[in-house]
C-alpha cells in the first residue's frame, strides 16, 4: 500500500514554514472560552465549557506508513490520538476521515484499516462516533478526536521554565526507518521495532506525565524532536540544552540514515529549524538527521521541574515505556535556542 | 561508459536506491544520476560517503541537480 504513498505518515505534513505563512493570514479566533487556538501552534485545540470541563480537539490524517492495513490504521489512530494525551486530556469521542480508490483497492483492505483504528481507539477509551469516506486516488486515514480536560490543568507547549528536565517517552528515528521498509533494506527486527513504537499509545505517558506535574508537553510528529522543541522553547521564552548520547533512538535508524535513506521531511525541518539550532561539532550527520526526522506517533516530550525528573522516569520505565530518557534542560536564554551537547556536563562549547 | 541514472520526479528513497543498485553491479567506474530535490542530493551524498565513493556535484540546472558517483583511484579521497 505504501507505493501510493508520496511521502509517508507524519512526513507527509506540509511544512512548517509554509503553514505559519498561511495561518498568519487568518484573521485568528477571539473568543474568551478558547483557551489554546491557532495562535500557539500547540497540538490540540482546547475550549471551555464549564469551570470543570473544557474540550480538547485535534484532528490528524495521512497515506500509508506501512503496507498491512490493519497496522496503518492502528499506527494513524494512535498518532491522531497522541494530540490529545500530550495536552493532558481524556479523548472521549472519534469521527474516522478515510480516502481510498474503491476501483483500485479490495475493500477488504479498508476494512482492515478501518479495524486497526477502531480497536486502537478502544485501547485508548474512546469510541468512534461516525466518519466520512471518499473516493481518492491514494489512500488515506486518519482520526478527528475531541477529548475533554479540567480547564486549570492544561498542559501546553508555552510553560517550561528555566531548570526544568526534558524528558522523552519514545526513541526516535520512526521516519528514517520507514523510509529505508519502503526501499526493502530494513532489517525486519529494525521495522519491527518501529512499528512497536507507533502502534503504542502515549495514555500510560500521559496519566503519569499529570501525576508527576508538567511544566510544558508536547508530542514529536512530523516536525521532528527539534522542529517541536522549538515550538515549545519559542512559546515558553526559554533555550535549551540536549544531550545526544542520552538520546534514544530506534535500533538500525543511525544506520539507515548513513545510507542517505533519510525523508524529504527531515530536510524540510532542517531548512526551517535549523538556524535557532547549535550543534556540537562532534555531532554527525547521521545523528542530526534523526533529531530533524519526522516522526510517526512519537513519543511525549515533557518539562517538568528537575528534582522531580527521576520519579517521573522510572514510573515511565515501570510501565513499560522502556526507552523513556532525560534528554537535555532548560535555561534562560534567547528564546528558542537549541543546543545539542555530547552529553550532560559537556560544556566544552 | 558512464551510466546515466535520471531519477527526476522521483521521491526518496528511489534515487538513493536506483544509484545503490546500479553502485552494486556497477562494471564501470562511475554512475551519474541526476535528481531534481536538494534531499534527494543529499541522500545521494550520504550514501557515496558510506560506500567510500566519490560525490561530487557536476552540475545544477534550475532545480536539477546532476551528480557523478565514482570509486576513488589512487590519491582521490571522499569528501
Amino acid at each position: 500500500m505504501t507505493e501510493f504513498s508520496l511521502h509517508c505518515g507524519c512526513a507527509a505534513k506540509v511544512g512548517a514554514q509554509y503553514l505559519c505563512e498561511i495561518l498568519n493570514q487568518l484573521p485568528g479566533s477571539v473568543n474568551q472560552n478558547l483557551i489554546v487556538g491557532l495562535e500557539s501552534f500547540d497540538d490540540a485545540g482546547v475550549y471551555k465549557l464549564d469551570e470543570n470541563t473544557a474540550l480538547v480537539q485535534t484532528v490528524d490524517f495521512f497515506p500509508p506508513i506501512v503496507d498491512d492495513p490493519y497496522l496503518f490504521g492502528s499506527i494513524s489512530a494512535c498518532n491522531a490520538l497522541s494530540d490529545v494525551f500530550a495536552m493532558g486530556g481524556k479523548p472521549v469521542t472519534c469521527l474516522a476521515i478515510v480516502c481510498f480508490p474503491t476501483k483500485k483497492l479490495s475493500l477488504e483492505i479498508l476494512g482492515e484499516i478501518l479495524k486497526g483504528g477502531f480497536d486502537k481507539v478502544k485501547e485508548a477509551g474512546a469510541i468512534i462516533v461516525g466518519g466520512h469516506t471518499i473516493e481518492d486516488e491514494q489512500p488515506k486515514y486518519g482520526l478527528a478526536v475531541t477529548g475533554i480536560i479540567n480547564p486549570g490543568k492544561v498542559i501546553t507547549n508555552a510553560g517550561m521554565k528555566s531548570g526544568d528536565s526534558l524528558v522523552l517517552t519514545k526513541p526516535l528515528g520512526t521516519g528514517i526507518i520507514v523510509t529505508a521498509a519502503k526501499g526493502e533494506l530494513a532489517k525486519p527486527e529494525d521495522f519491527a521495532g518501529a512499528i512497536n513504537s507507533m502502534t503504542t499509545l502515549n495514555k500510560v505517558a500521559s496519566q503519569i506525565m499529570q501525576e508527576a506535574g508538567a511544566n510544558a508537553a508536547t508530542d514529536i510528529t512530523g516536525f521532528g524532536l527539534l522542529g517541536h522543541l522549538f515550538q515549545m522553547a519559542k512559546a515558553s521564552r526559554v533555550a535549551v540544552n540536549l544531550w545526544m548520547d542520552h538520546i534514544p533512538i530506534l535500533k538500525g535508524a543511525l544506520e539507515y540514515a548513513n545510507l542517505g535513506l533519510v525523508p524529504e521531511g527531515a530536510y524540510n525541518n532542517r531548512i526551517w529549524v535549523g538556524n535557532n539550532v547549535l550543534f556540537d561539532t562532534e555531532i554527525v550527520t547521521a545523528e542530526k538527521d534523526i533529531l530533524f526526522d519526522p516522526q510517526t506517533s512519537g513519543g511525549l516530550l515533557i518539562a517538568l521541574p528537575k528534582e522531580r525528573a527521576d520519579v517521573l522516569l522510572l514510573k515511565l520505565k515501570e510501565s513499560g515505556c522502556k526507552s523513556a530518557a532525560c534528554i537535555g534542560e532548560v535555561f534562560d536564554g534567547e528564546a528558542g535556542l537549541i543546543k545539542v551537547k555530547r552529553r550532560k556536563n559537556d560544556d566544552r562549547n | 561508459m558512464m551510466i546515466e541514472i535520471d531519477c527526476r520526479g522521483l521521491a526518496c528513497p528511489q534515487p538513493v536506491l536506483r544509484a545503490k543498485k546500479a553502485l552494486d553491479n556497477m562494471q564501470e567506474e562511475e554512475v551519474l544520476v541526476i535528481v531534481d530535490n536538494p534531499a534527494a542530493k543529499e541522500n545521494l551524498e550520504r550514501l557515496a560517503n558510506f560506500l567510500n565513493y566519490i560525490f561530487k556535484l557536476e552540475k545544477k540546472e534550475d532545480n536539477n541537480y546532476y551528480i557523478i558517483i565514482k570509486k576513488p583511484k589512487g590519491n582521490e579521497y571522499s569528501t
